[in-house]
């Protein structure tokens, strides 16, 4: 391969230079940055305007560059650390959060605006506290569709356990752990329920009839009875901001709903990326994020609730998506130092 | 041996310069480069080789080889009579037919995948069947998604095809199911060789499809090293298993190498003929096969009129608008405007190093050595067809990254990721009618005082014209309909169709999913528009030359 790699660099110069019009504007100076890059998953999404406002604030362009999903992104942070892609960073959750603290891809950097209000959403200290600025965060639950219980006269299920009751057989539907990010957070959940358990409580959900989906589009409109969805399993592995979207306009009942006894909380953080040229306004990036003037966007851009205790929610949201009020969590050093384990047992459980 | 041997055509001279330059520079730097820095880096710590022997691995490299192998032989059985019904037989509605079997291989997998699940799940129209999460249902879907492979490769050699040694062997009494197999098929065996070894390379990195219907009990290498690299970072196993798919896949060519005769397809001009009654079982296999094909399609072009107020356009006239909530940054078809312009940037780029390596190709030089370049050549330019985007993907990010191909963040990075997979197509398409050329003809053309250019020109170039069309309308579906590296290094400023339709169906809420479904039929109609176009093209042609 060295020897590829030398041919590829000797033609490279040689021949493509006519590409070096692209080139990258490096100036070396710590001057103020012209423009900022920030890097994202790719769920993200503000309204128009919105990022112009820092643009007019302080005469610094932002160029958005998604990633791929939490955890592409951080891989690719860890990957590029010699040669950074950009100077902010927002996407990462708790699940990532560990691995991009120990492997050094943040500069440390906690927006100063953050307040006691918001402090719950901190991580603990050596663990991305110092290093990421809570953004927002969703809950990952099972939702269910009222109409059909409501059809078929049977109760709803509200905890855990109430799924791996015989009442409830053949009417779940779950995405793969390893496949899907809210299928990882619903694993996470009952493994922070049962603890040593989960693998038994795994074990009786697939005998109870939980169909394990690829992806959360395939559970949700293929497999699940809602409004919108083909299928006939009422349950499925959603998120708690799922809801509004199905209430027909201008009605007031929702036909499906959230199960708050059933959710883990993904909170995403943003942070500035180790090796900036602009630290200083990098930080002033951060603090945007945290603004109630991206705050407020957050849940009609991004489906997620603002961290931000001086933000409002949209109309529909107190009605139709709850939050939690005791999710379930793990910290994000234990999920990184198990998630292989967990997920590899996890796979001989749900897909034998 | 009375005459003076030749010396090599001075034509061959040019076009080795021309054809193996551009190539060689422009896969060294945009694969080879990436996805060996990928590997290296994987084994920084030393080589992981007890992936190798892991369980799990086995079982996967196993169902990998078995699943592309089994989808390339049900495609290339299926995709042949169609190729016939298609390309040589005359009746009303051919060339909308040719270019209406493209649109599963451009609708996103996702989608598709949907389609398929709604169509198989208990309860579904066909759940009778029980397929749902079978092993069976994987194979439909990479049938459906790759037949178009087979029946273009195969019938754009078809039509080339001399039809007198086919009349010769009637006329001597053979029958002509016996004609078929003694005379045709082993004239048109480069083309179907080269099809269906596309087939399985395609079927062995087959990604979403296997998923997504597989209900997650089935996997690949391709869906091994996504979960390590992207969510364990675990790159030490996953270079291991990029370098089984390299030896994979260079195993799939030597032999596809070894069974391909020495010569290419004979190149004459066949006129399209009625259909007769020995054309009765192909003709079957095709309308069958075709109802099978529409099924799904047919289902989402109903759903697309879906919507919560009954049967209406609603879903398209959303397009205009940037979905429910504001799900997106900009109109659908403004996503439209962007996949096209980078498609059209991708094709061109596939054309120029197509055409050129697959002149290179296409030359047979005495020397041992350069032959044996030619092959090795031959081979590198299909190796992306093989290997992880995950891996080229990571490898873009950790290779250029600085001038003067600094281009991470780059929008040309898309296009050509786009042409990486759309060259090889061409090739396999123009390279069957390039290797038959006569050297004598460039030889003659030479004698006469032709200088090397103007033998290129009109001899290799003017021959290709009608192939370089058919392969471009072939790049251009496969990179308008491309997601895997697409949604890897788009920007979210400028996303194309696929990745707009990829968040739409990731959204909650029946106006969102209608607008998914919607925006891939206009995926697929825009497809089928400019493959029609081109084919209109390709009759203008004929004329002249």
């Amino acid at each position: 391969m060295q020897h590829h790699i030398r041919l590829a660099a000797a033609l490279a110069v040689a021949t493509l230079s006519l590409s070096a019009c692209a080139s990258a504007d490096a100036p070396a100076a710590n001057g103020p940055a012209d423009k900022l890059v920030l890097v994202t998953h790719d769920s993200f999404s503000l309204s128009d305007g919105i990022l112009e406002q820092f643009t007019e604030e302080t005469g610094i362009e932002v160029e958005v560059q998604a990633a791929g999903d939490a955890g592409e992104l951080v891989n690719k942070l860890v990957l590029t650390k010699d040669s950074p892609l950009g100077d902010v960073v927002f996407g990462i959750d708790n699940t990532f959060a560990s691995r991009a603290v120990n492997e050094g891809v943040l500069e440390k950097y906690v927006s100063k605006d953050v307040t006691d209000a918001e402090a719950a959403y901190l991580l603990p200290a050596d663990q991305g506290g110092e290093e990421l600025t809570p953004i927002d965060n969703g809950d990952v639950c099972v939702n269910v569709d009222h109409e059909w219980f409501a059809e078929n006269d049977l109760e709803e299920p509200v905890v855990l356990d109430d799924l791996i009751d015989p009442k409830y057989k053949d009417l779940l539907v779950v995405e793969a752990a390893n496949s899907s990010s809210p299928g990882l957070a619903f694993l996470l959940a009952t493994i922070d329920a049962y603890g040593d358990g989960w693998q038994d409580y795994w074990a009786s959900l697939i005998d109870n009839g939980a169909q394990v989906d690829a992806s959360w589009s395939d559970a949700y409109y293929v497999d699940f009875s809602g409004p919108s969805s083909e299928g006939d399993r009422p349950l499925v592995v959603s998120y708690a901001s799922s809801p509004p979207f199905e209430v027909p306009e201008g009605s007031t009942v929702a036909p499906t709903g959230a199960l708050l006894d059933t959710c883990f909380r993904q909170t995403e953080y943003a942070g500035i990326i180790a090796g900036t040229k602009y630290p200083d306004d990098a930080a002033k990036l951060v603090d945007f994020l945290f603004s109630p003037i991206v705050q407020n966007d957050i849940p009609e851009s991004m489906y997620v609730y603002p961290v931000n205790a001086a933000a409002t929610l949209p109309e529909g949201w107190s009605d139709f998506a709850k939050i939690a009020e005791n999710p379930f969590s793990i910290s994000p050093e234990d999920i990184d130092a198990n998630r292989e384990q967990w997920l590899s047992e996890w796979a001989a459980i749900a897909t034998p | 041996m009375t005459t003076v041997r030749p010396r090599i055509a001075p034509s061959t001279t040019v076009a080795v310069v021309l054809g193996a330059g551009v190539p060689i520079v422009f896969f060294a730097v945009f694969f080879l480069w990436p996805v060996g820095a990928m590997v290296v880096r994987g084994f920084g710590d030393g080589i992981a080789l007890d992936v190798l022997t892991r369980p799990r691995t086995v079982r996967l490299i196993g169902l990998t080889l078995g699943q592309a192998a089994l989808a390339a032989i049900i495609t290339t059985v299926l995709g042949v009579p169609i190729a016939h019904v298609l390309y040589r037989l005359r009746f009303r509605g051919r060339r909308f037919l040719r270019a209406l079997i493209i649109v599963p291989f451009v609708l996103p997998t996702v989608v598709v995948g949907v389609a398929f699940r709604t169509l198989l799940r208990e309860g579904g129209l066909l759940g009778f069947l029980h397929l749902d999460g079978t092993f069976a249902a994987i194979m439909l879907a990479l049938v459906f998604f790759n037949i178009a492979v087979v029946v273009r490769t195969v019938g754009g050699a078809w039509e080339n095809l001399d039809p007198r040694q086919e009349e010769a062997a009637r006329v001597l009494g053979a029958s002509p199911a016996r004609v078929m197999l003694t005379v045709t098929l082993p004239r048109l065996a480069p083309a179907i060789i080269a099809a269906s070894s596309v087939v399985f390379l395609f079927c062995s990195t087959a990604f979403g499809v296997v998923l997504v219907l597989g209900g997650t009990r089935f996997g690949t290498i391709e869906t091994e090293i996504y979960l390590l690299t992207t969510q364990f970072l675990d790159l030490r196993a996953a270079s291991v298993l990029s370098i089984t798919q390299l030896v994979v896949v260079v195993l799939v060519l030597l032999v596809a190498g070894r069974l391909r005769p020495k010569r290419g397809t004979e190149r004459g001009s066949s006129v399209a003929r009625r259909p007769r009654r020995a054309d009765a079982a192909a003709i079957s296999i095709t309308i069958v096969t075709g109802l099978l094909l529409a099924l799904p399609v047919v289902a989402l072009l109903a759903r697309s009129f879906q919507t919560a107020d009954g049967w209406s356009l609603g879903n398209y006239i959303a397009l205009g608008s940037t979905g429910s909530r504001n799900a997106l940054s900009g109109p659908v078809w403004e996503a439209l405007g962007n996949s096209l312009v980078i498609a059209a940037a991708a094709t061109a780029i596939a054309l120029v190093i197509g055409t050129s390596a697959s002149l290179i190709l296409s030359r047979r030089p005495r020397s041992i050595g350069l032959r044996r370049g030619i092959l090795a050549l031959d081979g590198v330019l299909m190796l992306p067809l093989g290997v992880s985007a995950v891996t080229v993907g990571f490898g873009f990010l950790i290779t250029l990254n600085q001038p003067p191909f600094d281009l991470r963040s780059s929008p040309i990075l898309v296009p050509i990721a786009q042409a990486l997979v759309a060259t090889p197509l061409v090739v396999r398409t123009l390279l069957p009618v390039l290797s038959a050329i006569d050297e004598r003809l460039r030889e003659s053309a030479a004698v006469l005082g032709a200088a090397p250019l103007r033998v290129l020109r009109d001899v290799d170039l003017g021959i290709v014209a009608r192939p370089v069309l058919a392969a471009s309308g072939f790049a251009f579906a496969v990179a308008l309909g491309e997601f895997g590296a697409t949604s890897f290094l788009s920007r979210p400023d400028r996303p194309t169709l696929p990745v707009v339709i990829f968040r739409l169906i990731g959204l909650p809420g029946g106006d969102n999913f209608g607008m998914a479904i919607a925006a891939s039929v206009v995926l697929a109609t825009v497809t089928v528009m400019v493959i029609g176009l081109v084919e209109r093209l390709r009759v203008g042609t004929v004329g002249s030359w």
